[in-house]
């Protein structure tokens, strides 16, 4: 039997980077896909004849680093271009429109505002930027370059200056509501910008707990806060990725199931060898890396019986259910969005912070919102393979739609959310509904069964304070080792976390490697 | 309006389901609580009761002790996960002894498990366990726990002459139970558990039985027991005598570890000496590898059986390993002037790397509202200091 240094679970995109690096390092590295496509949830898939899309429909905050390291340029991906203009949709037509750093649709005190909010953030994004790309120490270690990532942290802190220092440690766990109000007086420009912080997560604008620092997550990524749709779109970001990949000489295998992983024993405790795939088969590694979330890890792939007790508990207790569903349409041309020229940015339906705290509301309780707010693209104008010649695909992220539904998802209550979600998307855009070919919406819990993904989630479990840095996913699992001596953690469900930026599988790399 | 009487109501001890007859017998008054039960300090003397231990039989209300029923196919496996001591090779109406630790390895608490069936065992300790026995469970497919703890009264029957009272009650061949095995007999149309097991070192029973059936026990045992100096005793006597056995108390010689909140002011088994409780040997069960790191690096501490000059109980002292007292290397966690080892005996946690050396101790006591003080030497006793060969024979001598 053929054996491996490193056996990857999951090609999601982290799984592709942590395989790439540990390649090009010298170690021969198998990955394993479950799917038959890669990407996990950036993977594209056909959902109606001719029409293709993925779960994550625009490529934003991955990292620079990670691309030159890797070389996805000359594997095709562009990370300079197609950055999307956000759109916050006003139902009277006066559209804000945010491109690059240009504000238009607001007072000019707004404008001026938006200036200075900018400039302030970007200096707390770019502050945090190196931090995303390295391991938080363990609390108790004494590792003098895990004791330095705190250092630099500090010192990147103190460089801030005092004023800037104070109002990051003021701004950074606060509630996204309070920000957006001290900056801006315009509606639809707070819930635009507060878009970010609080998608993939189940927080509300008024919820402390960190929307404000994912936020400068997403920020701080290679292309800043930009959302990107290049001609290859998310899909010529994984193919990229898997090109890299192969040509480092990772051996990938899609269409197989990891069952179980091995584990067993050695003088020290336990200790993973292998994995055992659905049909029985084993296969040997002195590394197994996970790339699925924490608790499939875990639970499933692992086995309590193999964990402490305590520890089980953490991980069990994690916030790990998805609040955001997806609607895909496939046209037969495209909408008009009225007052719109051309629908080609990030559409944001959310007509003022209310509108997303009140869906939240019924989302918590159980019950999505008879007044959904929502994220739209039109990835097939800039990627022209996903829709036949002419026609389009419309994506959309919708938020708060929960995992748990308390009245039990069955076929009624996914027609009810499509339908509710076209009746606010035809508000926007009057002809939708008669350029309907095919509509496709996917709940949480969809998304859990078609991608392995616990509840859905976008980020694996929530990226909140309590599940951050040094304590994500839970201590005895944050800094990429397991308690299970040759298990490794490579997914979103590990610092710095999830979107598209690949710093957990970047991070876990050079654990694994050190 | 409410009065304080009404206002704090819900907080009233609750009553073991043999309360009619200890309140009876309590002629002292001297209740305390356990587990939310009201529960006897002494009855009419701690000595007195001791010595019944010792020399007749008496009998320890269990009823407040904690009992998990833990039933299915995978109880065993969840079980073996939790507890140190490996289960799978024990058989059918058995009893062991067993402890269970933090994933650090530091001692939740100790037990005993009672295996009924090979899908249903019975696990009793002394403090409620049931959110740790729910997580231990998590993960595992079927196992069911089931608190019985107000659903079985129990009752301890300990001391000499315990075996003879069966007996005369009618449960023949009570005499062939081995230590730590349980028998069925019929009771009043139903079944009466005995298990050869107890608290106190000495040859004894304890007997389980369903609520309903509570009174009727006690009042045939106390009939049989007449003539055999049978006497209910508290928790003085049980504390006497299960120092002169060398058994552990939470309070005493550990904390349990979910509730101690200073670092390691918790214990490993290791450290108290139950190192023969830890098997390695079996699969991954919680704790093992901090174990297997105690293991290897030897306990920090290690707790030991002393054996002090003179006769004034060694309570809260410190040892040393000088004489002059000026090198401390460990703490007295029991002690009493033993009445049947006619000894000077103490329990005490003792830095392993001094267990060779000397031991001394300074003892505190009071006379007549003057306090005073002796420096005492220290002897390690490897055995426990009360020891009876009827405790381990079957059929155990009688007298």
């Amino acid at each position: 039997m053929r054996r491996y240094d490193s056996i990857i679970i999951g090609a999601g995109h982290n799984g592709l980077i942590c395989a790439s690096y540990l390649a090009r390092s010298g170690q021969k590295v198998l990955v394993l896909e479950s799917s038959e496509s890669l990407g996990g949830l950036a993977s594209s898939g056909e959902f109606y004849p001719g029409f293709k899309t993925s779960i994550a429909h625009t490529v934003n905050h991955f990292s620079q680093k990670i691309a030159n390291d890797l070389d996805l340029a000359s594997h095709g991906f562009n990370s300079k271009s197609g950055s999307l203009p956000i759109v916050g949709l006003s139902i009277d037509g006066n559209h804000l429109v945010l491109k690059g750093n240009e504000l238009s649709g607001v007072a000019p005190e707004d404008s001026q505002a938006y200036g200075t909010y900018l400039d302030s953030m970007q200096r707390f994004a770019d502050m945090l930027k190196p931090f995303w790309l390295k391991t938080v120490p363990r609390i108790g270690s004494n590792r003098l370059p895990e004791l330095l990532s705190f250092a630099s942290l500090g010192l990147n802190l103190r460089l801030l200056g005092k004023d800037a220092m104070r109002e990051f440690l003021r701004v950074f766990s606060l509630p996204m509501r309070d920000l957006m109000d001290e900056n801006f007086d315009n509606d639809i420009l707070k819930a635009m910008l507060s878009w970010d912080g609080l998608i993939g997560s189940k927080l509300a604008p008024r919820s402390p707990n960190n929307s404000v620092l994912a936020l400068l997550y997403r920020m701080s990524g290679g292309q800043d806060d930009a959302h990107q749709v290049t001609t290859e779109g998310v899909r010529g970001l994984i193919a990229a990725l898997h090109s890299s990949a192969a040509a480092a000489g990772v051996e990938v295998r899609s269409g197989t199931s990891v069952h179980r992983i091995h584990v067993g024993e050695n003088d020290a405790g336990l200790v993973a060898t292998g994995v055992h795939l659905k049909d029985s088969e084993q296969i040997d590694a002195d590394n197994i890396v996970s790339s699925a979330d924490p608790q499939s890890t875990f639970l499933n792939l692992v086995g309590v019986e193999h964990l402490e007790i305590e520890f089980t508990n953490r991980i069990r207790r994690l916030r790990c259910d998805g609040y955001v569903a997806k609607l895909h349409l496939a046209l037969d041309d495209l909408p008009k969005f009225s007052g719109l020229t051309r629908p080609d940015g990030r559409m944001i339906i959310a007509p003022n912070l209310d509108a997303i705290e009140f869906a939240y509301d019924d989302a918590k309780y159980g019950d999505f919102s008879q007044q959904p707010v929502m994220e739209i693209v039109i990835p097939s104008l800039q990627d022209k393979s996903l829709a036949p010649d002419g026609q389009h695909v419309l994506s959309a992220n919708i938020m708060y739609v929960p995992y748990n539904l308390k009245k039990g998802w069955d076929k009624k209550a996914r027609e009810d959310l499509c339908k509710l979600v076209i009746d606010v998307i035809e508000r926007y855009a009057p002809d939708i509904r008669s350029h309907i070919l095919y509509e496709e919406v996917l709940t949480p819990l969809d998304l859990e069964q078609i991608y392995g993904v616990t509840g859905g989630h976008w980020h694996h479990t929530e990226f909140a304070l309590d599940q951050l840095f040094m304590m994500r996913p839970t201590f005895g699992a944050a800094q990429y080792s397991t308690p299970i001596s040759g298990l490794y953690l490579c997914g979103a469900g590990c610092h710095p976390g999830g979107g598209l930026m690949g710093g957990p599988g970047h991070n876990a790399a050079r654990e694994i490697l050190r | 309006m409410t009065n304080n009487s009404e206002a704090f109501s819900g907080e009233r001890l609750k009553q073991s389901h043999f309360h009619p007859r200890l309140a009876e017998l309590n002629i002292r008054d001297s209740w305390s609580s356990w587990n939310g039960y009201k529960f006897a300090n002494y009855y009419y003397d701690a000595e007195y009761e001791y010595f019944c231990v010792r020399n007749t039989c008496a009998t320890y209300d269990i009823c407040p002790m904690q009992k998990y029923v833990i039933k299915g196919v995978d109880a065993e496996a969840m079980l073996n996960r939790m507890i140190t001591r490996d289960i799978s090779k024990m058989r059918q109406n058995r009893v062991t002894y067993v402890v269970w630790c933090t994933d650090e390895g530091r001692m939740v608490d100790d037990g005993t498990i009672f295996k009924l069936a090979s899908d249903e065992f019975m696990l009793t300790c002394g403090s409620p366990c049931s959110a740790w026995l729910e997580k231990s469970a998590f993960g595992f497919g079927d196992v069911s726990i089931t608190d019985k703890s107000d659903e079985i009264a129990a009752l301890a029957l300990q001391g000499p002459t315990s075996c003879t009272v069966l007996r005369k009650m009618g449960f023949t061949e009570i005499e062939t139970t081995k230590p730590f095995n349980i028998k069925h007999f019929p009771f009043h149309g139903d079944t009466l558990m005995i298990s050869r097991t107890g608290f106190t070192g000495d040859l004894g029973y304890e007997l389980w039985v369903k609520p309903e059936l509570a009174i009727d026990l006690w009042d045939e045992l106390y009939a049989a027991g007449a003539n055999y100096g049978i006497h209910p005793f508290g928790e003085t006597a049980t504390n006497m005598a299960r120092i002169e056995a060398g058994f552990i108390m939470p309070g005493f010689e550990f904390n349990e570890a979910l509730k101690t909140v200073h670092f390691e002011h918790d214990q490993t088994p290791f450290e108290l000496n139950l190192g023969w409780l830890v098997d390695f040997k079996k699969k991954h069960f919680n704790g093992r590898s901090a174990l297997l790191q105690e293991q290897k690096k030897g306990p920090k501490y290690t707790l030991t059986k002393l054996d002090i000059e003179g006769s004034k109980p060694a309570e809260g002292a410190y040892v040393y390993s000088n004489k002059r007292c000026s090198r401390e290397i460990g703490y007295v966690t029991s002690a009493m002037w033993s009445p049947s080892v006619k000894a000077n005996i103490a329990l005490a946690m003792i830095k392993t790397e001094h267990l060779s050396g000397e031991l001394w101790t300074e003892i505190y006591y009071e006379k007549e509202l003057r306090q005073y003080s002796k420096v005492a030497r220290c002897t390690i006793k490897d055995k426990p200091f009360w020891t009876p060969a009827r405790a381990r024979l079957t059929p155990p001598l009688e007298n």
